[in-house]
């Protein structure tokens, strides 16, 4: 069998993507755990980096765990309502605020950040805390909830589906919980599934808002580049990566999920 | 349970004027049909009934002796059929029929053994654990049946029930669903635009036109007695003789009488297909257009009768050829005198 001119032209260009991409992280990974990255592997694997970045940011991977999980749940609160409301009242004034709402998607994250320390800069008990930092998330991941709910929503017939319900007996409350929310599901997984991640790497924007006490994995990241040696950031880089992966993989399951179930 | 609408109208936020004014009373147990042309405010009044709209202000709307006007739907105990279904794509058969039960908080085994009945009732047993994305068309429309009977709603709402199915499996779940109507014993209302359909299920059947009700009658009376050109057309296709009407005679376009049962001044004369005969000794003369054939008769299309063509029902072995002169026997009874009128709106 002859493989064709054409076809190994694509196997060695997707090879040759693939090594950019997958040669830098691998030696960054690797650096994270030999001994001494100037001297090479033959100065041995070591997991010291590790344990030492765990020493040094542990606080920052809490941190931006326990920020993600906020963010989601407001993200969850606020925006499933909101794209429930969009899609029940469509018409020009439900696009003009779903083009708002999207807004901090076209916005440079660091012009949201720097808006949000001029409104609330002086508020110091605010301005301190994690959850100035949690604002700036939410408000930043909010638009990718909405429409990925709204997306499914608008797919569905959801004012019949209700009145369906309401005619047996169901009310407003009943057929949020029983006939939204669950036809709704595959928008909301894989809305959370991005506001996860997306709250989790976001570097622009919490880099302008965080404190010294607050840095987040991404923030803490930037930081160890700067300060530390380059074992302990490589050393970092295989921390997120071990963190953010799985995310990523969950993410695709979900949504290849929601797409089987939307057919 | 009785239904009674007063004076009941709609007008949606837009300006259209959906429903004039409309009195409607549904006796316990029957079976009414809203027949008539798209966009003339069926489901409208439907809805109106359901609670799914708002009337305009003065309507009233009595379920027996409560007034429901101000309820919302969910408090209104009726039983929904949708056109699109409307089944819940997240629930199995089983859970779309028990929905309506669990919201009345019945105890499980009772809603179990509510949902098994109506199961066998509508011969859904085989399919009570699928989900009711992997049925057939006519399936769904069993399920969507089922779904708002359980409840034993006080009124069946049905919005076209059919008209998402094909041709053919429209006519034989017509029959099932006329079936199934009549063994529920409820009283139910069922919007169509097919007049068989409407013939076929309803005990009563309420012509509409631009919002408003034109007649209100059984089936036959409908068709017998029609009392306004609307509805000679619309149930039974009824055809206009046009021509120049003179005391108890009507001279046709093309010169030739045809007795009238009484005076004919001021009305419009109508006849049907069936009452139109080809005769060898027929006082009209007419040319034949086009034939046919349709199983148990031909369908024959007259020129000459009327300015527009005049069909004919023939039960003869062979029809008339295509372009040959034939007579025309039409009896005076069967025609329909009606006045025009009554269109005024
Ligand atoms: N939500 C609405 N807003 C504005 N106008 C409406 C609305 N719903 C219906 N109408 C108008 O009211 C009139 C009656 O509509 P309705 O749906 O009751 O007709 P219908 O008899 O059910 O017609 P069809 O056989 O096509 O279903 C139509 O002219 C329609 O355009
Ligand atoms: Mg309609």
């Amino acid at each position: 069998m002859r493989i064709s001119m054409a076809r190994t032209l694509q196997i060695v260009v997707t090879i040759l993507t693939c090594a950019f991409l997958l040669v830098p992280t691998l030696q960054s990974v690797l650096a994270g755990v030999t001994v001494n990255y100037f001297r090479g592997l033959s100065s041995g694997l070591t997991f010291q980096w590790i344990s030492q970045v765990w020493d040094l940011y542990m606080d920052s991977i809490f941190l931006s765990i326990w920020l993600a999980i906020t963010c989601l749940v407001c993200t969850l609160l606020i925006g499933v309502p909101a794209a429930y409301g969009l899609a029940r009242r469509p018409g020009w004034a439900s696009r003009v605020l779903e083009e708002f709402v999207s807004l901090p998607l076209a916005v440079p994250g660091l012009a949201l950040a720097l808006a949000l320390l001029q409104l609330y800069g002086s508020m110091r008990g605010f301005r301190t805390s994690w959850t100035f930092i949690l604002a700036g998330h939410v408000l930043y991941t909010l638009p990718f909830m909405i429409r990925s709910v709204l997306a499914v929503l608008s797919s569905m017939d959801l004012k019949t589906l209700e009145e369906g319900a309401a005619s047996l007996g169901a009310s407003p409350w009943q057929r949020f919980r029983d006939v939204v929310i669950p036809n709704a599901m595959p928008g909301i997984l894989a809305g959370s599934l991005t506001v996860v991640t997306l709250s989790i790497g976001e570097f622009n924007l919490t880099w302008m808002l965080h404190t010294p006490y607050l840095k987040t994995l991404p923030v803490g990241l930037a930081d160890s580049y700067a300060s530390m040696r380059l074992e302990i950031a490589s050393a970092y880089t295989l921390v997120f990566f071990i963190i953010i992966v799985p995310l990523l993989m969950a993410m695709q399951w979900a949504s290849q999920r929601a797409q089987r179930i939307g057919k | 349970m009785t239904l009674t609408l007063r004076s009941g109208s709609k007008t949606y936020p837009d300006g259209t004027v959906a429903l004039t004014p409309t009195d409607l009373h549904v006796k316990p147990g029957e079976i009414i049909s809203l027949l008539g042309p798209p966009g003339c405010g069926k489901t409208t009044l439907l809805r109106l009934v359901a609670g799914l709209e708002r009337p305009d202000k003065g309507s009233e709307i009595w379920f027996g002796e409560d007034n429901v006007t101000h309820l919302p739907v969910e408090k209104r105990k009726v039983g929904m059929v949708f056109q699109s279904y409307a089944l819940f794509p997240n629930m199995s058969v089983r859970r779309n029929i028990g929905y309506g039960l669990k919201m009345q908080k019945l105890p499980v085994e009772e809603i179990d053994r509510r949902v098994a009945e109506v199961l066998a009732l509508c011969q859904l047993e085989p399919y009570a654990d699928r989900s009711v994305t992997a049925l057939s068309g006519g399936q769904r429309q069993r399920v969507a049946l089922a779904r708002a009977f359980a409840p034993r709603p006080r009124i069946l709402l049905l919005d076209e029930p059919l008209s998402a199915l094909d041709a053919a499996l429209r006519d034989r779940l017509r029959d099932e669903l006329a079936g199934l109507l009549r063994t529920f014993g409820i009283t139910a209302i069922f919007v169509t635009h097919d007049q068989d359909e409407a013939m076929a299920i309803a005990d009563r059947v309420v012509v509409m036109s631009h919002g408003r009700i034109v007649q209100t009658g059984t089936p036959e009376e409908l068709y017998r007695n029609p009392n306004s050109p609307f509805v000679a057309s619309f149930v039974g296709q009824a055809m206009e003789i046009d021509g120049r009407i003179e005391g108890n005679r009507l001279v046709t376009p093309a010169g030739e009488t045809l007795c009238l049962p009484r005076s004919g001044i001021g009305s419009t004369v109508f006849v049907r297909a069936e009452d139109v005969r080809i005769t060898d000794d027929g006082p009209l003369s007419a040319r034949v257009e086009s034939v046919t054939f349709l199983g148990t008769h031909y369908r024959v299309g007259l020129a000459g009768i009327a300015s527009r063509t005049i069909f004919a029902l023939y039960a003869g072995k062979s029809a008339p050829a295509v372009a040959s002169t034939v007579r025309i026997t039409i009896d005076p009874a069967t025609l329909m005198l009606l006045s025009a009128k009554d269109e005024m709106k």
